[in-house]
């Protein structure tokens, strides 16, 4: 390692604070403690390799996160005292925050548990240590996203129960199939899908725009968390980083495994960026920017970049990048006309865009939005203008793997739906995408075992046979209150109180009447 | 006379999540209640692990323990992420203070050759064994199931890198950052015949594959017998030798063990209290292990404080079992 009689460099004296403290095993196989390296078929040669992606010892880490802790939980404190839910910019941009706790606060947990497995199963110990910091930082945002959410869910419906719902809600087995998905595959196809596909080629799409919207819609609480995390994601990318380049370093025989991981993962992740696309279009009363600037800043030049720069291992961009590249344009309306009709079974609100955001809308998607879209909210509203709010009664169908109603179109055709079928051993599939049955067709054994919402429901496996028994006794949505229309929603109606619009209502906290379903 | 301010006060519609009520009522919540119950992922997993097709993700079977519910094992120093480092930001501000001192006043270059070697050869290679603590402890977090217990063995598990790489700064200090002491340590834990028994013990720990026989084989037993035996007695016994200063260097390890042996105590009584059927099992691991741990030091007392410290602490071990309904070979003296 290092001559003998010279002080260590950083770099060496990290390793001996690390990796040295390992040993080579003579009294138990090395297969034998570390059984599940190898069955992915990635050849590792020298784990002494691995350059470890930073150098935080153990009594630098305690120190710096106890500072930033305190410094969080200070604003927690004092947004909590002073009511600060009162002065977001309207009470519509808690469905963000309604979306973000049941539907990636859940994942950040299973971050935990994950990244804490991963941080036992390899065999070098400078990765094991990388995995295990970051599984308890993915500890921490678990717990502190409940901390900084504690205090709307006082005040707002819809954030009440977000681990129950997450493990059943319909929409939610989107995020939730995602991460078993990572979970139940081998050590480097997770460290492929959640460190390198997640962190770090898509988290600006993910984490930020909930942070940054949160910022222009002056939630001093989640903004915080934000900040308070970005050190920790600047960690995690870089581990994403290194990850990638270490496995297709050791062996040229990696490299169409991990690029058929990059593929896989990359499409996993745009389909559940889906959601976050109809939160940043929809949901934000002050928009950051449109999901397709985000798709463009983040994701073409930022990962065009990214994808230059791995070339030279032979990985080449994500199969399908075209088809993703080119639904910037239509995702987010796609997303919030469904959900529109789906709102009574979700556990945040919906609503017609106002005049002012559909005009933003014709700004940021001048060839799609006036086209294809506006024409459908045109008509929602004038439904729900002489009483007919439209509800969608009918169960829709899922795609086998990421799990997202069929809803999206062909590539080039906005008005022809994208859907792809297969069967595989006697039974049918059905697909949003031919991404999403290429994934299906590589690995059926896994896929077929998916716990699909409305199979679940036509099965009978989730509490009753009709939506309402379902969505009220099954997923824990009260009905009236976290579902449904947002104009005239208890959080609407409690919202005008707080702003002064509206005297607040005899029977506020009670369920709203029940609207008319089409 | 009292000031009071006036405030634009907004009646909460609840206190606290669903999942937080369920179980302590509609009042407001600790933040450790918040942060620590029900955020697992519990039912309707999607595919089963490649790495372990018998099980589900978070399944409960993958200890032969059974509890009604995991989360009557709590942590009663109330530890979230927050708390935990919090506290342990504290503990280590007060071991830089003495790691400082000891280093700008070259006090262990001081001491004479022969105790240096045997810091190096009896202390030091208990960094391999907490690197070892380490990974169990993290299998253990990726495998438990309820957070309140995940978490305890997450923020185990970091503590023991922790304690890993303080041992390792003793070393660094001792020969000027070059590693060669480190080396010759490592050397000891590879090949000297006396920790070959502790090496043993440590690699089959780590095939241990039901995770809570694995705390209890960790942090219960070898942890039970070890840290009183060397950062005690073997303590006192390098004082004697005119080395006290390593004392100041230790005691980030006593103050660390003195707080974890509370929620280890309330695991173990949770979940021996459970049922005969569980307290039967951690019997068997004990009877298996217990022995085992036993032996593993023994070379090690021998060779510093003698085997009656280690029968000490293994009395003392056999005490604290008892409290759960649990025996083990403490000495009949």
């Amino acid at each position: 390692m290092a001559v003998k009689n010279k002080k260590l460099n950083l770099k060496d004296k990290y390793q001996y604070l690390t990796r040295d403290m390992a040993w080579e095993p003579t009294y138990q196989k090395k297969e034998d403690i570390y059984p599940d390296e190898s069955f992915e078929g990635i050849k590792i040669l020298d784990w002494s390799q691995w350059e470890d992606p930073f150098r935080l010892t153990m009594d630098a880490y305690w120190k710096y996160q106890a500072e930033k802790e305190k410094k969080l939980y200070a604003i927690f404190d004092a947004f909590a005292q002073n009511n600060g839910h009162q002065n977001i910019t309207d009470a519509r941009y808690v469905n963000a925050l309604k979306l973000f706790l049941t539907g990636v606060s859940p994942l950040e947990h299973a971050a935990f548990q994950g990244y804490s497995k991963v941080g036992r199963q390899f065999s070098g110990a400078g990765a094991r240590v990388a995995c295990q910091m970051q599984a308890i930082d993915e500890l921490r945002h678990s717990q502190t996203q409940q901390h900084a959410m504690s205090h709307y869910n006082k005040h707002f419906n819809g954030l009440h129960d977000a681990a129950y719902m997450h493990d059943r809600v319909w929409f939610l087995s989107v995020p939730k199939s995602f991460f078993d998905d990572a979970r139940s595959a081998g050590p480097f196809e997770f460290l492929t899908a959640i460190s390198f596909s997640f962190e770090y080629v898509l988290t600006n799409l993910l984490f930020v725009p909930f942070m940054s919207g949160a910022a222009y819609n002056n939630d001093m609480a989640t903004v915080t968390f934000g900040f308070s995390a970005q050190s920790d994601e600047a960690r995690h990318m870089t581990l994403g980083l290194e990850v990638i380049k270490f496995i297709l370093e050791q062996h040229e025989d990696n490299v169409p495994i991990v690029q058929k991981w990059i593929d896989k993962w990359f499409w996993r992740g745009f389909r559940l960026l889906s959601l976050v696309s109809m939160m940043m279009d929809y949901m934000l009363p002050k928009k950051v920017m449109s999901w397709a600037e985000a798709w463009e800043v983040y994701y073409e030049q930022n990962g065009g970049a990214l994808f230059k720069d791995l070339e030279r291992y032979g990985i080449r961009p994500p199969k399908y990048e075209d088809v993703a590249n080119e639904a910037k344009h239509h995702l987010s309306h796609q997303l919030w006309t469904t959900f529109y009709q789906y709102s009574h079974a979700t556990n945040f609100h919906t609503w017609i865009p106002t005049e002012e955001e559909m005009d933003w809308m014709s700004e940021k998607y001048p060839d799609t939005f006036d086209k294809y879209y506006r024409p459908r909210y045109e008509f929602l509203a004038k439904e729900h203008a002489e009483g007919r709010r439209y509800y969608n009664n009918t169960l829709p169908q899922l795609c086998q793997v990421c799990q997202v109603p069929t809803l999206f179109t062909e590539k080039g055709d906005a008005t022809k739906l994208s859907h792809r079928q297969i069967e595989h051993e006697g039974e049918r599939y059905h697909f949003c995408s031919e991404a999403c049955c290429d994934i299906f067709k590589d690995e059926p054994e896994k896929y077929v075992q998916a716990w699909l919402p409305v199979h679940q429901i036509y099965q009978g496996n989730c509490g009753g046979a009709d939506v309402e028994t379902v969505v009220q006794k099954y997923y824990h949505i009260n009905i009236g209150e976290d579902n449904f229309e947002y104009v005239g929603s208890p959080d609407h109606k409690r919202w005008q109180f707080i702003k002064g619009m509206a005297p607040q209502q005899k029977g506020d906290d009670e369920a709203a009447e029940k609207p008319n379903a089409a | 006379m009292s000031i009071e301010i006036k405030t634009d006060s907004v009646e909460p519609i609840r206190q606290t999540y669903s999942h937080i009520a369920r179980r302590f009522g509609d009042k407001p919540a600790s933040r450790y209640q918040e942060a620590s119950y029900d955020l697992e992922a519990k039912v309707n997993f999607h595919y089963r692990p490649q790495w372990d097709s018998r099980y589900e993700l978070n399944d409960e079977r993958r200890t032969a323990i059974r509890m009604e519910d995991w989360y009557v094992v709590s942590d009663p120093r109330q530890f979230y992420y927050g708390a935990y480092v919090g506290n342990r930001a504290k503990m280590q501000e007060a071991a830089e203070t003495s790691y400082s001192f000891c280093d700008k006043r070259n006090l262990l270059g001081r001491l004479p050759e022969e105790t240096q070697k045997q810091i190096l050869r009896l202390m030091v290679p208990l960094r391999h064994v907490e690197l070892g603590a380490n990974m169990n402890n993290s299998k253990i977090a990726g495998d438990a199931t309820a957070t309140t217990v995940s978490q305890m063995h997450i923020y185990t598990a970091m503590d023991r890198l922790g304690i890993g790489q303080y041992l390792s700064r003793i070393a660094l200090m001792m020969d000027g950052t070059t590693g060669k002491a480190l080396d010759e340590s490592k050397g000891y834990w590879m090949d000297e015949e006396l920790w070959q028994p502790m090496r043993k013990l440590v690699e089959d720990s780590l095939v241990v594959d039901d995770w809570f026989e694995l705390t209890l084989l960790q942090n219960v037993l070898l942890d039970g017998l070890m840290y009183p035996l060397v950062y005690h007695k073997m303590d006192a016994w390098f004082a004697e030798q005119g080395a006290e200063d390593i004392s100041m260097l230790t005691e980030f390890m006593r103050d660390w063990q003195k707080e974890s042996l509370r929620w280890i105590n309330a695991m173990m009584k949770a979940v021996a209290g459970e049922s005969d059927a569980n307290r039967e099992l951690l019997q068997q691991w004990i009877d298996h292990w217990e022995p085992r741990a036993y032996e593993a030091l023994a070379p090690i007392a021998q060779a510093s404080v003698g085997v009656e410290a280690l029968d000490e602490a293994r009395a003392e071990l056999s005490n604290r079992l008892k409290k759960f309904g649990l025996q083990s070979k403490g000495v009949s003296a």
